[in-house]
């Protein structure tokens, strides 16, 4: 991301008052169009049953605040078991995708090493024809990834797209580095640990939120692979409870909506409690990376 | 005649062995890098070729309990029922609609937001407006269909408001009519933004000094954009467009399959949930797999047209001509 402050040339002209207001006015309503539906559904999981009934759903200005559906949520056994799934999922999934894509993308990054080149018509073979989803499921099953956690991993574990940006990041920024190492003795190991790794944090980051977010939102491998609610990552647990409407099970919320605990908390807040609870490692990672994006992205975008 | 014989035969082993070496010399020195790559180039095998083996169940009929090796042949048995399903027209007859109108109203989206964007002479505020617009990318389609249904469903905000004005509300959430424009706006919402990333990367690629240029010889800011930026843009479009219409069949899978319940089958059935239904829901595997089979063939024949139609337009496209 640029830092410096952008000067209008001598040469362009001043935008005119009404071109100048319609940009103003567009930018704001893409900015509003965006932000204030994801506050509504955050202020609406911090809001008491009086908030919701005036607003008659997603609250705008609340009345009064409460973290009774936080309480609540935090006490459900299911929720929390999925939380720990999604958190667990996509912990080990990303470790596993970076060290295998860093590791493939760094033993593909020398050009004229033996056989990189049928290796990587190979990898970009699979981003253009692919088996499809049924047969994929059938080969997951056939090896008894259904009903287990590693069909929400290892199919999806190594996007060729990221293996890409990462190998033409390794193979343009850091060579005059490696063959520096090189002279020095440093074996490939060395070389990837101690002078590409230390030189590549931006595009590492980048990859690495990716990934993350990938997992993170993983919704239909859960969905084909796993049968059992006692499994669910968090997103199925939105899918089912809060999209479909479907009665969550120890929190009262029913099929109706109606809702038999807390008489002061509207089910609406709880559902809203738990898209909070799938918004927030986003929103809490994401401005540390987003800075990273132009670097990290547009470089792999660019070299193709 | 009978020394070249010789030379011959002691020359050729010579060659050969050479060229061992170096094979050899070549493998042992780049040793460790291969290691490296295996772990990556495993699970491509078992994820991604092995099912494309499994294709061949598209001319079976599949059993669970026989497998791929013994599953009985049927011969072109799936697709002669496939194209008689007036069930799997109207899921083509979607896929088209809906890419169609993605690609009228969508594709455009990103091009003036990025335009605009670089407009902003602040750097700061540009950040930020970058930053908000790249976020919703970063959102499951879950999160964003449930945010759409909070706000745009019959329990949301503005039908609220609609109700207590008096005036006639509308679910448009629910709405089979309207859902290819729901959809859309759900695509444009969620992925517009992060759309803009390449075409800022053409912006800063073009030369400042033609602006400058253009400006003294009396070309005013509309004449610019449309003889400077535009034609610098030109080939990022063009390569977007093609891979646009290369995946014109592919068309939000999770974001259909996750609002079928709520709008219908048919406004929602499109290929790849076509797929899903006929072959994993209701077992019938060997019919779903055709179902795709008939997909990746007919993408693979629009990559190929739409390149086709790149290079006639004297861009690159995906591949050279």
């Amino acid at each position: 991301m640029t830092t410096e402050v952008l000067k209008r040339a001598a040469w362009e002209e001043k935008p005119t008052p009404a071109g100048h207001g319609a940009k103003t006015l567009t930018i704001a309503v893409v900015l509003a169009v965006i932000l204030v539906p994801i506050y509504m559904v955050v202020i609406t999981s911090f809001s008491t049953q009086a908030s919701v009934n005036e607003a008659g759903g997603l609250v705008l200005v609340p009345s009064g605040l409460t973290t009774a559906a936080y309480e609540q949520i935090f006490s459900n056994q299911l929720i929390m078991h999925s939380l720990l799934v999604s958190f667990g999922i996509t912990a080990i999934g990303t470790a596993i995708s970076m060290v295998v894509s860093v590791l493939c993308a760094y033993g593909l990054s020398r050009s004229g090493s033996f056989g990189h080149r049928t290796i990587l018509m190979l990898l970009i073979f699979t981003m253009f024809f692919s088996g499809g989803l049924i047969p994929s499921f059938l080969v997951v099953a056939a090896l008894g990834g259904y009903g287990s956690y590693w069909s929400l991993i290892l199919p999806g574990a190594v996007s060729v797209f990221n293996v890409l940006i990462l190998r033409s990041f390794f193979s343009s920024t850091a060579q005059d580095l490696i063959d520096a190492a090189k002279v020095d003795g440093a074996g490939d190991w060395r070389t990837l640990w101690s002078v590409v790794l230390p030189t590549s944090k931006a595009v590492l980051a980048v990859m690495t939120l990716f990934y993350a977010v990938g997992y993170w939102n993983t919704f239909f491998n859960a969905l084909l692979y796993l049968p059992d609610n006692g499994m669910w990552p968090l997103q199925m647990i939105v899918y089912t409870y809060t999209l479909q409407g479907n009665s969550m099970p120890g929190t009262g919320v029913t099929n109706t909506g109606q809702y038999f605990g807390h008489q002061e908390l509207s089910p609406l807040s709880i559902q809203m409690a738990v898209v909070t609870l799938t918004l927030i490692p986003i929103l809490l990672i994401y401005p540390f990376v987003q800075r990273h994006f132009t670097k990290g992205v547009l470089l792999g975008a660019i070299k193709g | 005649m009978s020394a070249i014989t010789t030379e011959k035969v002691v020359v050729q082993p010579a060659v050969e062995q050479r060229r061992r070496l170096r094979w050899h010399d070549k493998l042992r020195r780049d040793r460790s890098l291969l290691i490296m790559a295996t772990p990556a180039v495993l699970l491509l095998i078992v994820f991604s070729y092995l099912p494309m083996f499994g294709l061949v169940t598209a001319f079976q009929q599949y059993d669970i309990y026989y497998g791929f090796n013994n599953s009985p042949f049927v011969g072109g048995y799936q697709f002669a029922r496939l194209f008689t399903d007036r069930l799997f027209w109207q899921a083509l007859e979607n896929t088209l609609v809906i890419s169609a109108v993605q690609l009228v109203l969508y594709f455009p989206i990103p091009i003036a937001l990025a335009l605009m964007l670089n407009s902003i002479m602040s750097a700061k505020i540009r950040s930020f407006v970058q930053a908000v617009v790249y976020l919703p990318h970063f959102f499951s389609w879950v999160l964003v269909i449930t945010i759409f249904q909070e706000v745009l469903g019959g329990a949301g905000p503005i039908n609220h408001f609609l109700r207590e004005n008096g005036m006639a509300t509308w679910d448009i959430m629910t709405d089979p009519a309207t859902f290819k424009y729901l959809v859309t706006a759900q695509a444009v919402w969620k992925e517009a933004g992060w759309g803009i990333i390449v075409f800022l990367a053409a912006l800063a690629a073009i030369d400042q000094n033609l602006y400058e240029a253009a400006a003294a010889d009396g070309a005013g800011r509309w004449r610019r954009l449309w003889h400077i930026t535009l034609p610098g843009m030109r080939s990022v479009i063009v390569l977007l467009l093609v891979l646009r219409l290369g995946n014109a069949l592919t068309v939000g899978f999770e974001q259909m399959l996750i609002q079928r319940q709520a709008v219908g089958r048919d406004a929602s059935e499109v290929l790849d949930t076509f797929a899903y239904f006929y072959g994993v829901v209701n077992n019938n595997f060997s019919y779903g797999t055709a179902a795709g089979v008939f997909k990746g063939v007919l993408s693979l024949i629009l990559i190929y047209a739409a390149n086709k139609v790149a290079h006639v337009f004297g861009e690159d496209g995906l591949y050279r001509r």
